[in-house]
């Protein structure tokens, strides 16, 4: 419990700050605004109450998406770094491929990938999965590539296949590692849904934002930040608990 | 005697080093051969070639008949100086790593291996992480590892060098009797003097790089002696002092530490 409280105090205490501002005008004056556009807190969670249901259908639309694209990317960037660390040569022609993969812009591929492919949850899924891809296949890479050369000898001397060696030394070796690359990735996945849907949608929290922003109503805009980040932040979480679980070893 | 193990002529470098030239070694079914010599003579590398783990440039080396690098990868067991217990395997799984690779199953070969566990005092660790256990029980497990692959040919790379001379002196105690009773054959590579003494039939003094062997000195190996009772002997003592200026190096007093040799 103690863990929780300093960012906990931190955080009510921005939110109180902010809360007073508004009340007193003094953002607004501050940026030359009228007020209504500068919401306080309470506003936020006035709205995130009385429209839970739209802001609720819109969220499971959107985190549908980073769960399903981040996935995608789990598999193709594992089945990459694999790939890589297996066969020298593969690894020397796809390098910078995948380094080139993290220096799209993904805000302007985006569009494209609407035009090509529709408004359907497909080019959010190869979005999300471009985004989350690198930190992934990078970091397993790395993972597999840490282990130690001489246990992979002691290993052969033991008898153990190509195979074996794989599953019993590298494999292990490099999960702490494919996992950090996985939590970064999973906060990202959260970006890469909403530019997804900024592209081109007809629903989801990325598609509300762009609404409300139209129509000015700046509260329901914060309120779908606040769930957009609780949900990164709930995904990073759960991600960290499973490693725990799952690395128990130091 | 016919040996079980022969190298012939063995020599090898790296790139432009020299590392060994013209090493020739025999060792008898159930002998233990140590070899001794300043660090970076190239013992390590020798003990990595015979285990097939890498091809020699020139000269042979026979395993069991077998001269081809895969077949003396399987008729060698190979223990190198860094236990290398997997961080994510029980002692007792780590122990039957072998067992495991060689196809049997998990509970047959934890079985095999906890034969062995209470006989060198690893009973109550069977299901303890090797970061909870102590250097000397780490090396223990990594011994019986390299035992339970149930090859003939053990070439342990230093095994005791990364432990306190207490616990060092226990462990060559404990292995001995071990590996009479088994009749494995083995070569024991180390910059310990009294380790090589006492626990091997013959001892290869090697020279600095480019290595090779420049003397054999018998050893003591007694089995079921009592480790203190062998080491104080003045035969014993006339040998250490006979190896230690084969080596340039000052003489220790008998239960000093034994100090890392250097060119």
């Amino acid at each position: 419990m103690k863990r929780w409280l300093p960012p906990l105090l931190l955080v009510a205490a921005l939110i109180g700050l902010w809360q007073l501002a508004a009340d007193t005008g003094f953002l607004a004056d501050a940026f030359g605004l009228e007020p209504f556009l500068v919401p306080s807190p309470s506003e936020i969670a006035t709205v995130l109450w009385k429209d839970r249901s739209l802001l609720a259908e819109n969220a499971r639309v959107t985190l549908v998406e980073i769960v399903a694209g981040f996935f995608v990317a789990l598999a193709a960037g594992i089945g990459v770094a694999i790939l890589f660390h297996r066969f020298g040569f593969v690894r020397r022609a796809g390098y910078p491929l995948v380094v080139a993969s993290q220096t799209i812009p993904v805000i302007v591929i985006a569009p494209i990938l609407v035009v090509w492919f529709g408004y359907g949850i497909g080019p959010k899924l190869a979005v999300i999965a471009l985004i989350c891809f690198f930190p992934i296949a990078v970091n397993t890479l790395d993972g597999l590539r840490s282990v130690d050369p001489d246990t992979v000898r002691m290993m052969r001397s033991l008898d153990a296949s190509r195979r074996q060696v794989f599953l019993r030394v590298e494999a292990p070796a490099a999960l702490p590692q494919a996992f950090s690359g996985s939590r970064i990735a999973v906060a990202v996945a959260v970006i890469g849904a909403v530019f997804g849907e900024w592209a081109g949608s007809d629903e989801g929290l990325g598609h509300l934002m762009l609404q409300d922003n139209a129509q000015l109503m700046t509260a329901r805009m914060f309120a779908s930040v606040a769930i957009l980040s609780a949900i990164a932040m709930t995904l990073y979480g759960l991600l960290g608990l499973l490693e725990r679980r799952v690395i128990r070893w130091r | 005697m016919t040996a079980i193990l022969s190298a012939l002529g063995v020599g090898h470098s790296f790139g432009p080093l020299t590392v060994l030239d013209g090493i020739d070694l025999e060792a008898a079914p159930g002998e233990i051969v140590a070899l001794v010599g300043p660090s970076g003579c190239g013992k390590s590398t020798f003990l990595e070639l015979v285990a097939g783990l890498d091809a020699p440039d020139s000269g042979t080396i026979t395993v069991a008949g077998r001269q081809d690098s895969r077949g003396r990868l399987e008729e060698c067991a190979w223990m190198p100086q860094k236990d290398c217990l997997l961080p994510w395997y029980s002692a007792l799984d780590n122990a039957a790593l072998a067992l495991r690779n060689q196809g049997l199953s998990r509970r047959a070969s934890r079985a095999e291996a906890d034969r062995l566990f209470r006989r060198l005092g690893l009973a109550g660790f069977e299901r303890s992480l090797p970061n909870e256990l102590s250097g000397g029980m780490r090396q223990r497990v990594a011994f019986l590892r390299t035992l339970l692959s149930g090859k003939q040919i053990l070439l342990l790379d230093e095994p005791f060098a990364a432990l306190d001379a207490l616990t060092r002196g226990q462990l060559q105690e404990w292995l001995l009797p071990l590996l009479g009773a088994e009749g494995r054959t083995v070569l024991l590579v180390t910059h310990d003097i009294e380790e090589a003494l006492y626990m091997a039939d013959r001892v290869a003094v090697i020279s600095p790089r480019p290595g090779r062997i420049v003397e054999w000195v018998p050893g003591s190996r007694t089995g079921a002696a009592d480790r203190r009772q062998v080491v104080t002997s003045p035969g014993f003592n006339r040998r250490r002092e006979e190896l230690l200026g084969m080596l340039r190096l000052d003489p220790t007093p008998p239960d000093g530490p034994a100090t890392a040799a250097t060119p």
